[in-house]
């Protein structure tokens, strides 16, 4: 593995043969609490001037004992739990773990149903990415495009609460359906939030993305090749970014995806728009082109959606679960989410693990970071787009 | 050279381009509102709260029938419940809402906003929707304490009272079941010795007349 | 043109030299404190405007009073220094960064008729008072035992003294144009409305056309070194907030880092001063006489060295940060070559004119 990076063309790292210089070393303790490690993590980094020479990952300042709690809880209560793994995109969390739940207890789920809990996820994967892509500008220190991005994101949070009540932990589904009818104006609502999502992401490329210093400082930095990526088990834009073409929504398409028309953006070597397959600056493309073809998705949707049919009648009174044991993947705003459940017949589950995605994601960074200068670790980490919540669990 | 030219126009007409949006944008409204003068209710895009907004729970009493789903329904178990059945020797007889006879007072019914997590489940599992989402969000305080909100219509003293009254019917239901048996043993042996049933008949119709002032 | 210091010979009748001297020395100072007041609330309303926000608006009518309550805050914190900090270089680096601005600010002529020392090599003390700044910002970033501060203050240093030799080069070209150092000369020179600034060639006719293209590149050129030796974004990269934390002024509190704040932006201030002086005519009308009395002199000089600033805040809120290397490309090899052969055509142009 370390081979593959080391012998990557049209790398910008700095190539220095560190056993001939007899520097000190700076040992910089970046986190729990620094601007822009996304959270609580904490980056051991060990510096040789500017460049990074080693990076030692501390994870677990978030450790809320999400597994055990669930073990303890029925099965509607890990809900809310499981919206506080990534806090950033909670529906799109809730979505594979209610699945795995239905596939367990073998409840059929009607199509308006399936159609609203795609276009829920979609809504939610645009509020993401719209975060992801402010706070990678952020990180490279531009202020505006995070408020801008923010303006968009409330329409968005202002829909989802109008759907489930609440604006970011939604606890929204649930097996058997949804928790609460869709309002009156929802079509109208998403009509206008793709609207202005378009024109904001337009002005956003002017602003930010095909900004020359932005771009100068993304492209070719954090090198991700595809093999690497592949033996990480990376997904979402991270693996994306890198050429791999994997989502699971197009690869086993779960819910209603399969009724929708969508394409996956892939930044594949040779066919790049700025830099280099796998940088930086890809990752990020690709959350920017993922956000048009949510708002294709939620296009169709509008469309697809039946008026008439309740969302709240499938859900049973009394949720009997028989003992199995079943693995339901959906792909997560970060990649694929995955939980692993067993059911021994009573009302809790015997074990619910998650694969979770920033978890994986993030451990690629020791690998991909040295050799860059410390400013640009903190552009990688950024565009692998962690939430410590889903990381530590 | 000539590309050494154009990347620095080009970064340089880039810079231009991100001024331009920003100029732009310096004279668009504002879309933040200041939140204690302005209610964020009226803020951009929706003028009231949604019908199933999550805020503060809210416990309507004469609904509640203490059935405890709420409580079970709880993911962090922030609500405790303690019910006391209603004595029928009490002189208070309580009603529903919708009419019904209240099976049990409320003794206890206290919700921890500092454990809650808003997920809503418990008005979802109450049958009769007695515990519900208010539209009340503006409920921070300086002390921890102030967040465990007391329903329970009842102040300790009442608590005390209702229970005295329960623990005062069961005693009595103890002693007339004590003396219900006593008179049956009493009734069984005299039957068995046969003596003087004139005696036995005058202790039989007190007996009766004990059972029905407890029924009263 | 020795009438810079008529109102140094207009006081010292009264109070005698010293004296006089003093209360001439008071006027940039208070110059600095008010505009630094007016530049903070410019930076949080113009910020606040292009994110579509409101900024402050609660203390006093539109939030006028922020500023101030701001430097009341500072003055009540806690004054900390760290544990293991080298105590008196720490407690003097403010006062070392604070001081290379109010020195440059003395030579800078607000009008014809008052500069508060009218030194006849302005320019060139400027270009030696400003790397004052340097020395106070390695004591900081050193003394404050801190590695945050120690990489903010190492990179600052870099950046500060590559950035100087654009510069001087830009300063330089002028000079050569105008033949002079003296701010008040070169300022005199521009009058006669804006088409004899030296951003469209100096006051030499219809014949210095082919100048112009050189000059204005020139003024870029300065510009974006001006931005870089006041530490502001694109160019913040001593303080860059996602990797720094705050750079070489993480462990200040209280009135020390008031200072730093101060010397932010008194050093804005002096770079657009320059800028001003050098470019866009210093206090000299862009209407030729119109509006030329001394008194609007000062008037003209302090908006067009607002303007700058504007300019600076503007760019601010756009830009992301570029990185250390880049910096230092950008300087050696872009700003360094454009403002080598610009000097060349403004040098010839001060031969032929």
């Amino acid at each position: 593995m370390e081979n593959n990076l080391e012998n990557t063309t049209n790398n910008n790292k700095i190539n220095i043969e560190y056993s001939q210089f007899d520097s000190e070393r700076m040992r910089l303790n970046a986190g729990p609490q620094h601007p822009s490690t996304h959270g609580v993590l904490r980056l051991e980094v060990e510096l040789d001037g500017e460049i990074v020479t080693d990076i030692i990952p501390h994870l677990g300042y978030l450790h809320r004992c999400f597994e055990k709690h669930c073990e303890n809880s029925n099965y509607n209560q890990i809900v809310p739990f499981v919206d506080r793994l990534d806090y950033v995109s909670a529906i799109n969390n809730e979505f594979p773990y209610v699945m795995a739940v239905e596939k367990l207890a073998g409840i059929e789920v009607s199509e308006k149903v399936q159609i609203l809990r795609a276009m829920c996820a979609e809504i939610n994967r645009i509020a993401n990415h719209l975060l992801a892509i402010s706070a990678f500008g952020l990180d490279s220190g531009a202020f505006t495009p995070l408020l801008f991005l923010f303006r968009e994101r409330e329409f968005a949070l202002g829909i989802l609460e109008k759907l489930s009540g609440a604006r970011l932990l939604y606890n929204y589904f649930c097996p058997g359906g949804v928790r609460y009818e869709i309002y009156s104006d929802f079509k109208k609502d998403v009509k206008v939030f793709i609207d202005s999502v378009r024109l904001a992401m337009k002005e956003m490329e002017d602003l930010l993305i095909f900004n020359d210093i932005f771009i100068k400082r993304t492209e070719k930095i954090g090198l991700l090749p595809k093999e690497v990526a592949i033996n990480f088990a990376c997904s979402g834009p991270v693996a994306r970014g890198s050429g791999i073409n994997f989502d699971i929504r197009k690869s086993a398409p779960y819910s209603s995806y399969d009724k929708f028309d969508f394409d996956i953006p892939v930044v594949e070597p040779g066919k790049e728009v700025v830099g280099v397959s796998g940088d930086c600056w890809s990752r990020n493309w690709v959350r920017v082109k993922e956000i048009e073809e949510s708002c294709k998705i939620l296009e169709q949707g509008i469309t697809l959606l039946p008026d008439e049919g309740s969302v709240t009648d499938g859900i049973p009174k009394k949720l009997k679960v028989p003992a199995g044991e079943v693995y339901c993947k959906a792909e997560n705003t970060k990649g694929e989410l995955g939980f692993y459940l067993v059911s021994n017949g009573s009302d809790k589950p015997e074990r619910v693990r998650a694969r979770a995605t920033s978890f994986v994601n993030l451990a690629i960074l020791p690998s991909i970071s040295k050799g860059y200068m410390f400013a640009d670790l903190i552009m990688i980490l950024g565009s692998i787009d962690i939430v410590l919540g889903e990381v530590d669990r | 050279m000539i590309n050494y030219l154009k990347n620095i126009i080009k970064g340089f007409s880039t810079i231009l381009v991100g001024m331009k949006v920003t100029f732009i944008n310096l004279f668009r409204p504002n879309v933040t509102v200041q939140y204690p003068n302005v209610h964020p209710l009226v803020r951009a895009g929706s003028d009231k709260m949604p019908d199933n907004a999550r805020n503060k729970l809210n416990v309507i009493i004469p609904k509640c029938t203490g059935c405890k789903s709420c409580e079970k329904a709880c993911p962090v178990n922030c609500i405790t419940i303690e019910t006391t059945k209603v004595a029928s020797i009490d002189t208070e007889k309580p009603l529903m809402e919708d009419g019904k006879k209240r099976v049990f007072w409320l003794s206890q019914f206290d919700i921890d906003f500092a454990k809650c997590c808003f997920c809503g489940l418990c008005t979802i599992a109450c049958p009769t929707s007695a515990i519900v989402h208010s539209t009340d969000f503006e409920y921070s305080c300086y002390d921890r304490n102030e967040l465990l909100v007391h329903f329970s219509p009842f102040n300790k003293e009442q608590v005390a009272e209702k229970k005295r009254i329960l623990a005062e019917e069961v005693k009595q239901k103890a002693e007339k079941a004590l003396a219900d048996k006593q008179a049956a043993e009493k009734a069984a042996q005299e039957q068995n010795i046969t003596d003087s049933k004139i005696k036995s008949s005058d202790d039989q119709t007190s007996a009766n007349q004990n059972i029905q002032n407890n029924s009263n | 043109m020795e009438n810079h210091q008529f109102l140094f010979n207009f006081i010292s009748e009264y109070t005698g030299d010293i004296l006089a001297g003093v209360l001439i020395a008071i006027i940039p100072l208070a110059l600095l404190l008010v505009y630094a007041l007016v530049a903070i609330y410019g930076e949080l309303k113009i910020a606040s405007f292009i994110q579509l926000k409101l900024g402050p608006m609660r203390t006093g009518k539109w939030g006028l009073l922020q500023p101030v309550a701001e430097v009341f805050k500072l003055l009540q914190k806690e004054d900390i220094t760290p544990d293991g900090a080298d105590k008196p270089l720490f407690n003097l680096a403010p006062f070392i960064i604070f001081l290379g601005c109010y020195a440059a600010l003395s030579v800078l002529p607000l009008s014809s008729h008052f500069a508060p020392s009218g030194l006849n090599i302005g320019l060139f003390f400027i270009i030696a008072i400003s790397s004052l700044a340097v020395l106070g910002i390695v004591m900081g970033g050193w003394a404050s035992n801190n590695k945050y501060s120690l990489i903010g203050a190492m990179r600052s240093v870099s950046q500060i003294i590559s950035y100087e030799i654009p510069a001087a080069m830009c300063i330089l070209g002028v000079a050569s144009m105008a033949h002079s150092l003296d701010m008040n000369v070169i300022s005199a020179q521009q009058q006669g409305g804006f088409w004899n600034w030296y951003v469209l060639g100096g006051p030499a006719g219809i014949s210095k056309i082919w100048l112009i293209p050189f000059t204005v590149v020139m003024f870029i050129v300065y510009f974006v070194t001006s931005l870089a030796e006041t530490n502001r974004t694109p160019f913040d990269v001593p303080e860059g907030e996602s990797e720094l934390v705050a750079g070489y002024h993480t462990e200040y509190s209280g009135m020390k880092f008031a200072f730093f704040y101060l010397a932010e932006y008194g050093n804005m201030f002096v770079v657009s001063a320059i800028m001003t002086v050098i470019f866009f005519g210093g206090w000299s009308s862009p209407f030729g006489d119109f509006l030329n009395s001394p008194i609007w002199q000062i008037f003209w000089f302090i908006a067009k060295s607002m303007f700058f600033v504007g300019l600076q805040i503007w760019l601010r809120w756009t830009l992301p940060r570029t990185r250390v290397d880049q910096l230092m490309y950008l300087c050696w090899k872009i700003l360094l070559p454009l403002s080598m052969v610009c000097f060349l055509a403004m040098a010839l142009g001060g031969m032929l004119y």
